[in-house]
């Protein structure tokens, strides 16, 4: 579905490139997290997939058609729930509708079917300053799920959670990813977290990259939180950690 | 409401001081105590209320109306043109150096003594916290939000609409408290200059004539009119805007 055919970029200022000849590609309904140490540039991957920033060299594709040239192919949800404090849940989560123009019938429609796969449909009405930072999330997703792109972008969302909040979340998520059919990457530097959600885990190991080791979660959906005591997993925890704790030492 | 208690009771504390001090002196047309200004204010009163205070009402109403729509346009093309900002901010700054009083005999000779003069010195005192209150709310909202809406194919205009209106929203009212008591100021400056009719020129004419609670009863009545003004417009603040407690 998403591919990146031998991408390089460089933010202006910088001295060198943040990432050079990248090429990967996920496919549709995969859950694909991206880790790799703060400042390693998970970000920039994402800004350059919808659009806020452009490749300097090489191409990004969906399908084998540019972005460039498509509308409305990502949804990204931001680390911040980013909710707007003036308009109540219903009307955040319809914003990325209202702004494709959609009519306000089909809005309401599709709305409320979100919202109440979110458990969301009693806040509908509430405003965001009255939610607690999970109910926010939730509702950040479902703006997220509304935005109507096949392929989500979830940039840190349960970072800021507390931790019995964010395993919460996680079951929530794949409930959700399950329910919907919708292909997700997703960043994170919390390697249980990666391993709990994602089919495949992608491991930024340096700065500038060239490429992102890939490695497959050995675990069937749906997952249940007792699988990641298991000795396989433990291996593969161990050794992710292990990898970035050696780019940290560079 | 108990908030205001302490308030009140130091009003009426400086109020009692003002009356004692006043009594002692004994000389109305130097300090007219507290009660001398109200007896005036209730013998005058057909004078000051349907003649002067309309009149005065009348400038700091057109004039404070002109600069919300003056000051919102220029904040509104500073923010979207950058060049605008360039060219036009350093002279809305260099507009506030002039001394208003300086001036004001000026626009006397321009206009006369018609309203315009007085409304012309209110716009110039008025304009210019608007303006930079609320290119400063376009401007305080947040970039994420916007690169956020960016990701939704948000338009500029968009953007305009659904972040940095509602984001310049509260700095748009404090402008407009800001506003009102200079308006205040700025029509009776006007009026003491060159008038016919308004409370500055009410204040004025009792001047001439050492009626020292005369000259202090218009100035009263306007500080009570500005007060009424700004609690109004914080009703109108509070019924708009119900989010602030989150920015």
């Amino acid at each position: 579905m998403l591919s990146f055919n031998n991408v390089s970029f460089t933010y202006p200022g910088d001295i060198g490139p943040i990432m050079e000849n990248l090429s990967f590609s996920v496919a549709q309904g995969d859950f694909i997290s991206i880790i790799g140490a703060s400042g390693c540039g998970k970000s920039t991957i994402f800004r350059l997939i919808n659009g806020l920033e452009k490749p300097e060299k090489g191409s990004i594709t969906i399908d084998d058609t540019p972005i460039e040239k498509l509308h409305n192919y990502s949804s990204f949800m931001p680390q911040k729930d980013l909710l707007f404090p003036w308009h109540s849940v219903r009307k955040n989560v319809c914003l990325p509708m209202e702004l494709a123009r959609i009519p306000k019938s089909e809005r309401k429609s599709r709305c409320l079917d979100v919202l109440k796969n979110a458990g969301l449909t009693d806040y509908a009405d509430k405003m965001p300053h009255e939610l607690s930072g999970g109910m926010r999330q939730r509702v950040s997703f479902a703006r997220t799920l509304l935005a109507g792109a096949d392929m989500l972008l979830l940039d840190e969302p349960f970072s800021a959670l507390d931790y019995l909040t964010k395993i919460n979340m996680q079951e929530w998520l794949l409930q959700q990813w399950e329910h919907y059919n919708k292909s997700i990457l997703f960043i994170t530097h919390d390697v249980e977290e990666a391993i709990f959600l994602s089919k495949t885990i992608f491991v930024i190991r340096s700065v500038p990259f060239r490429s992102m080791d890939e490695i497959s979660v050995p675990l069937p959906y749906p997952r249940r939180r007792e699988d990641l005591a298991t000795q396989p997993i433990i291996e593969l925890r161990e050794k992710l950690f292990e990898s970035l704790r050696k780019e940290r030492v560079k | 409401m108990k908030k205001y208690i302490p308030p009140i009771f130091l009003g009426m504390g400086l109020l009692l001081l003002w009356q004692l001090i006043a009594m002692l002196i004994d000389a109305p047309y130097i300090l007219p105590s507290p009660i001398e200004i109200v007896y005036e204010i209730i013998e005058l009163r057909t004078a000051l209320f349907t003649v002067h205070l309309p009149s005065t009402m009348y400038v700091t109403f057109v004039g404070l109306s002109i600069s919300v729509v003056l000051g919102l346009t220029l904040a509104v093309l500073m923010d979207v043109f950058p060049s605008v900002h360039r060219t036009v901010y350093p002279i809305v700054i260099a507009s506030q150096t002039i001394p208003t009083t300086a001036i004001a005999p000026l626009f006397v000779l321009w206009f006369g003594y018609t309203a315009w003069s007085k409304i012309l010195v209110t716009v110039l005192m008025t304009f210019f916290p608007i303006t930079i209150s609320v290119f400063d709310g376009f401007k305080s909202s947040k970039r994420e939000m916007e690169e956020l809406l960016m990701t939704y194919g948000a338009s500029k205009k968009d953007i305009f609409i659904k972040l940095k209106i509602p984001t310049a929203l509260p700095s748009f009212f404090s402008s407009i408290k800001m506003a009102i008591p200079l308006s205040v100021i700025g029509a009776a400056i006007a009026e003491w200059l060159g008038a016919q009719s308004g409370l500055g020129y009410f204040s004025k004419r009792m001047m001439t004539q050492l009626n020292g609670p005369g000259v202090f009863a218009p100035i009263v009545i306007l500080s009570i009119a500005a007060m009424l003004a700004v609690a109004l417009v914080s009703i109108i603040e509070n019924k708009a805007i119900k989010w602030r407690k989150e920015i």
